[in-house]
């Protein structure tokens, strides 16, 4: 008796649960039948399916879009802030957390402070003064991007670094390792784990960033978000071209998210709980 | 590592100096700058509070605060409410609750902006066709009035990020030993009761984190208030950070928008500090 009306209460949390997950994926959903409708079609109504395909969408939309230069200026700018990223952070995390004394907890608490300073206080100046050294480009917006970044990277090293024995250190100095060996052969393959959460990460917001690239890029250079807006400005009202455009920008993040699902939800559980 | 060790340094050197050029000296130029006539690229007189004072006189940008905290405190209830609802749902024992969790956090990974232009859609074709079809007038003419911008924005911000919450408590629900619960199942507690007096408790260090970290998410909005009403109509929708942007890059204003910069950022540190202290309490007197 008790049993059964477990298992009724569990189905209407299913179906709950279900008709949520319609209701979450309802606008892309409707972005895709109707990037796949003519104009006319469209006119007709966006609630229906296509009266026929039209390719077209996509095949405009990807030519003015410059898709595959903006997804590798994207690939370019993500990957190469990635890298630096996890590598000056983790070593830092990893510096700082085998000095113990107070001058290294000051620096600490700077970069953990630092967070709580919002892009919109020092983009103007930030932008003033890279726009006077010539760096208002890729390699420029890369450098920020190690700076925005490297706060929170730095402060989950540091937290994993507690889980690293210091005997490690001893028995790799004793054996005739340089720091920089002791490092990059003991304790960097001991943070990968982390490193996957760090790279996550800050790959979710680099990646999706619309602002600052526009501060900073020319539109030659456009990475995909800002290439999405120059393409959107240029189609409103023709809403079968700019769903096209949309579609084909998210593909390839739905396409990583496919691959990458348990690593990148279970990486954003550790970065925010911590 | 000591003090004194070079190792230490060099380990430090590209960190120190990337958070040093990017965040640090333009925090501290800014501040500086806000109290003079600076225009980008120089500052030919000090002005004192003079910018500070402009901009508490301007209606614009009062409106423009005025608008970002109603936003922020609807979206940080719902985004909680949602959030926490959607946790519970996946963290039954049901078939789908995998499926469901990859759903709900996948427009966490799509930028804002793109988010913003897709709504766009659903909010102009989408629910003008559900009004024809039904004959619901309030369905018309979303994003087109101050009052359909604002929900608009909301439902946006709450969609795009209730599943990123729901990751932080569903971490904590799981955390949860299961035999409390059936104990407290056995001593006749109803499912009311069990929320209240065991999940509840035991999830609040949940309400600090996401609470300060939606607080601050929907205080720094930007993508989504452009693309989605890009601040219309007649700048009504136009959240703080957009009014910095404009002011800066659109007006010149460089020295003046800067003035606004501060202001935001002490709103911003001021929210987060006392979320996080009460929280602390909060959860220490439990």
């Amino acid at each position: 008796m008790k049993k059964n009306h477990e298992k009724r209460n569990l189905f209407s949390i299913e179906i709950l649960g279900l008709l949520l997950g319609l209701l979450w994926i309802a606008p892309f959903y409707l972005m895709v039948v109707n990037a796949f409708k003519t104009k006319r079609d469209i006119f007709g109504g966006v609630l229906g399916f296509p009266s026929e395909l039209a390719f077209d969408n996509f095949v405009q939309a990807f030519v003015d879009l410059a898709f595959l230069k903006s997804l590798f200026n994207s690939v370019l700018v993500t990957g190469c802030s990635i890298a630096i990223i996890i590598l000056f952070s983790s070593m830092a995390g990893y510096a700082l957390a085998r000095n113990k004394s107070k001058l290294s907890g000051f620096i600490f608490f700077i970069f953990v402070a630092a967070m709580l300073i919002p892009f919109q206080s020092v983009m103007i100046p930030l932008v003033s003064i890279f726009g006077q050294a010539d760096m208002l480009n890729a390699g420029g917006l890369i450098f920020m991007y190690l700076g925005f970044g490297c706060s929170l990277s730095i402060f989950l090293y540091h937290g994993a670094m507690t889980g690293v024995s210091k005997s490690m250190d001893e028995a790799a100095i004793i054996d005739g390792a340089n720091r920089f060996q002791l490092f990059w052969y003991i304790i960097f393959p001991l943070l990968k784990p982390i490193s996957v959460t760090v790279g996550i990460l800050n790959t979710i917001w680099i990646w999706n960033d619309y602002l600052l690239p526009s501060l900073v890029l020319s539109e030659a250079n456009a990475t995909i978000p800002l290439k999405m807006f120059y393409f959107f400005g240029q189609y409103t009202k023709q809403w079968h071209l700019a769903l096209a455009g949309l579609t084909i920008a998210i593909l390839p993040v739905i396409i990583g998210y496919f691959f990458a699902q348990k690593q990148i939800i279970n990486g954003v559980s550790e970065g925010a709980v911590k | 590592m000591k003090n004194r060790s070079l190792a230490f340094w060099l380990f430090l050197t590209p960190v120190i100096l990337g958070l040093g050029i990017v965040v640090v000296i333009p925090f501290i130029y800014g501040f500086i700058y806000s109290f003079t006539n600076w225009n980008g690229l120089t500052a030919t007189e000090f002005l004192g509070f003079q910018n500070y004072i402009n901009l508490f006189q301007e209606d614009e940008f009062m409106q423009s605060i005025w608008f970002t905290i109603k936003f922020a405190v609807v979206t940080v209830i719902l985004l909680n409410v949602f959030g926490m609802a959607l946790a519970l749902i996946v963290t039954r024992n049901i078939k789908s609750n995998n499926l469901l969790r990859t759903v709900f956090f996948m427009p966490n990974l799509i930028g804002g902006l793109i988010l913003g232009f897709i709504w766009q859609f659903i909010f102009i074709s989408v629910f003008g066709d559900i009004a024809n079809l039904t004959g619901i007038e309030g369905l018309n003419g979303w994003l087109s009035t101050t009052n359909t911008g604002f929900w608009g924005l909301v439902i946006l911000t709450a969609w795009q990020m209730a599943g990123y919450i729901m990751i932080i408590y569903i971490a904590y629900l799981e955390n949860i030993p299961k035999d409390l619960i059936e104990a407290a199942k056995i001593d006749g507690a109803s499912s009311f009761q069990r929320f209240k007096n065991i999940t509840f408790p035991l999830v609040a260090p949940a309400f600090t984190i996401s609470m300060f970290l939606t607080l601050s998410m929907s205080f720094k909005i930007y993508d989504q208030n452009l693309s989605l009403t890009n601040g219309g109509p007649f700048n009504s929708t136009q959240m703080v950070s957009m009014e910095i942007v404009r002011t800066a890059f659109s007006d010149n204003q460089m020295a003046y928008a800067q003035a606004k910069a501060v202001i935001f950022f002490l709103i911003v540190a001021v929210v987060a500090l006392t979320q996080v202290y009460y929280n602390k309490k909060r959860e220490v007197e439990m």
